[in-house]
């Protein structure tokens, strides 16, 4: 087993109530990886706790990244929200930190 | 080939002061951008504005405007485009214009749609809420500003208008960089692949120091972000640029700092929506050239929207959120129990919340239930938030915290900052209009 930061950076950030988390490849093969194995149902199920209303998948090639769109993860987004993290500033670290089985 | 370099000295209100000033100094640049709106400021700017008419705008513009005085004056033709104007960029550049009285200031505003609510609710503009659908009929009454995302066409015009200080009330983020660009390089507004290209420019530069190594997930000691210099954008007339930084600044400049702020705050990155062009983020290469500096090659559009998005604020009840410190061991067990405690005395008083919220901080509650500690930490910090329509219930509750010194667990400390304070909550509905809705507006003073 490896954490997923073995392949990859990224950064995360809000849209009103939403979420955008993006996982950056280091190299060809772990953007091969990312895409074949770094699904947005398993993305989903990793940020089941906080309750996603759905997971958005989407691709960039060009800097090997994918990016998550969790939709309703902020309880109730930077202006309401009780949370400390309200922006969704540390759910890419979060991720990063997911266990993988080593490719 | 004539070149622009545009420098982003701000990426929020409450960013460095000295960060403006020292960007300016060492970049070399032709135009300065600083950005201070976020979603949620104007509201914060309308409350101010209802209570003081002169008020309404983001005042920390005018202290960075006076001490950039000795620069401006060195450098005479450097241009400055804010956004500061915020509520008021009326009031904003008035007061702009007594720091800067030999200098043309362009005022562009025309974003402030809550005086035309109802007539544009009455024309058959629901305004809905982008994503619920919910009409704004829903909470009109409880609305506190809603301003239109202006684009870059009259922050070009104001500069074609010989402005060397532009004010703007809420635009487009990465407008402010799209607006110089176009300006300088004389583009066609329907030129969409050029408002592309600067509008990735734009975006990679408008949060200040997350694209040069603030954020970035390898910074370490020898990244100097005590130094950390802010970012530019050294344009071609084709779109193509280099990001960079100030030479012997602190931070880094690659293709990884790069590659995190691009696909920052973006839904899909081939459809990233402004009110200049739907740029496709995707289209670009990043490559690392020289030290700290990346190239960027042009882009291209995908299309353009007739809809400017709109952002609402409305008067949603009242919070607070305070803090203890509880030692171990035990210490979360020791935390969450003590929020609980807290709360039951409050319901035992009578004193019920719309939502609530117990946090062990130190114990992975940033990402509640998905990162786990894997040791008894020696300390946690127990937060509690609440958020409820009656203020005085919330008053109330931030006078339960002390009790907990006493009568609390063993362990329990750091009560220094007294009651935490009460603030009025105000939440955010994204809608749409339509762009022929809208007029803005281009004026000089």
């Amino acid at each position: 087993m490896a954490l997923l930061s073995t392949l990859a950076h990224g950064r995360s950030g809000d849209k009103g109530n939403h979420a955008n988390v993006a996982i950056i490849a280091h190299d060809d093969a772990g953007f091969a990886w990312l895409k074949r194995h770094l699904t947005a149902e398993r993305v989903a199920e990793y940020f089941a706790p906080l309750g996603p209303s759905r997971v958005e998948r989407f691709e960039a090639a060009n800097v090997r990244g994918l990016n998550f769109m969790l939709y309703d993860v902020l309880a109730g987004g930077s202006s309401r929200s009780l949370r400390t993290d309200t922006q969704g500033k540390t759910l890419a670290l979060a991720l990063l930190q997911m266990e993988i089985e080593t490719p | 080939m004539k070149r622009v370099r545009i420098g982003n000295g701000c990426g929020f209100w409450g960013d460095s002061l000295d960060a403006p000033v020292r960007l300016a100094e060492h970049g070399r640049l032709d135009y300065l951008t600083l950005e201070y709106l976020a979603e949620l400021t104007m509201s914060i700017l309308a409350v101010q504005k209802a209570k003081d008419p002169t008020a309404g705008f983001a005042s920390d513009f005018l202290d960075v405007l006076g001490r950039l005085g000795p620069v401006r004056k060195r450098q005479p033709n450097l241009k400055i485009v804010t956004n500061a104007g915020g509520m008021n960029p009326h009031g904003c550049a008035a007061k702009a214009k007594a720091l800067a009285h030999d200098t043309r200031i362009g005022i562009v505003s025309g974003d402030d749609l809550f005086p035309r609510l109802d007539e544009l609710l009455a024309a058959g503009h629901a305004l809905a809420n982008l994503d619920t659908g919910e009409p704004l009929t829903a909470i009109r009454g409880k609305v506190v500003s809603a301003n239109a995302y202006l684009g870059a066409r009259p922050i070009a015009e104001a500069l074609a208008g010989g402005a060397g200080i532009v004010v703007t009330g809420r635009v487009a983020d990465a407008s402010l960089t799209v607006g110089p660009a176009a300006h300088e390089f004389k583009w066609n507004f329907d030129d969409l692949d050029r408002l592309a290209s600067a509008t990735v420019a734009g975006h990679l530069i408008e949060c200040g120091a997350q694209a040069t190594g603030g954020l970035w997930i390898h910074a370490n000691e020898e990244t100097r972000l005590a130094d950390v210099g802010y970012p530019i954008a050294e344009m071609n007339p084709d779109g193509s640029f280099i990001l960079t930084k100030p030479e012997g600044t602190g931070g880094t400049v690659n293709v990884e700092t790069a590659a995190e702020q691009l696909l920052y705050e973006v839904t899909d990155p081939a459809r990233y929506y402004t009110p200049d062009v739907t740029a496709d983020f995707t289209s670009v290469r990043l490559a690392n050239g020289a030290a700290n500096q990346v190239h960027v090659s042009a882009a291209k559009a995908n299309g353009v929207t007739d809809s400017y998005k709109v952002s609402i604020a409305y008067r949603d009840g009242f919070m607070a959120a305070g803090t203890l410190v509880i030692a171990g061991p035990n210490a979360e067990r020791k935390a969450r129990l003590s929020g609980a405690i807290l709360l039951d005395r409050l319901k035992n008083a009578g004193i019920t919340f719309a939502e609530s919220r117990v946090e062990a901080l130190g114990a992975g509650d940033c990402v509640p239930g998905v990162v786990k500690t894997s040791c008894d930490p020696a300390e946690v910090v127990l937060r509690v938030a609440v958020r409820d329509p009656n203020r005085a219930q919330v008053e109330r509750f931030t006078k339960e915290f002390a009790p907990l010194v006493t009568s609390g667990f063993a362990g329990t400390t750091g009560y220094t900052t007294g009651r935490p304070p009460v603030r009025e909550v105000f939440a955010y509905w994204p809608a749409l209009v339509a762009k022929s809705a809208v007029r803005p507006n281009v004026e000089f003073l």
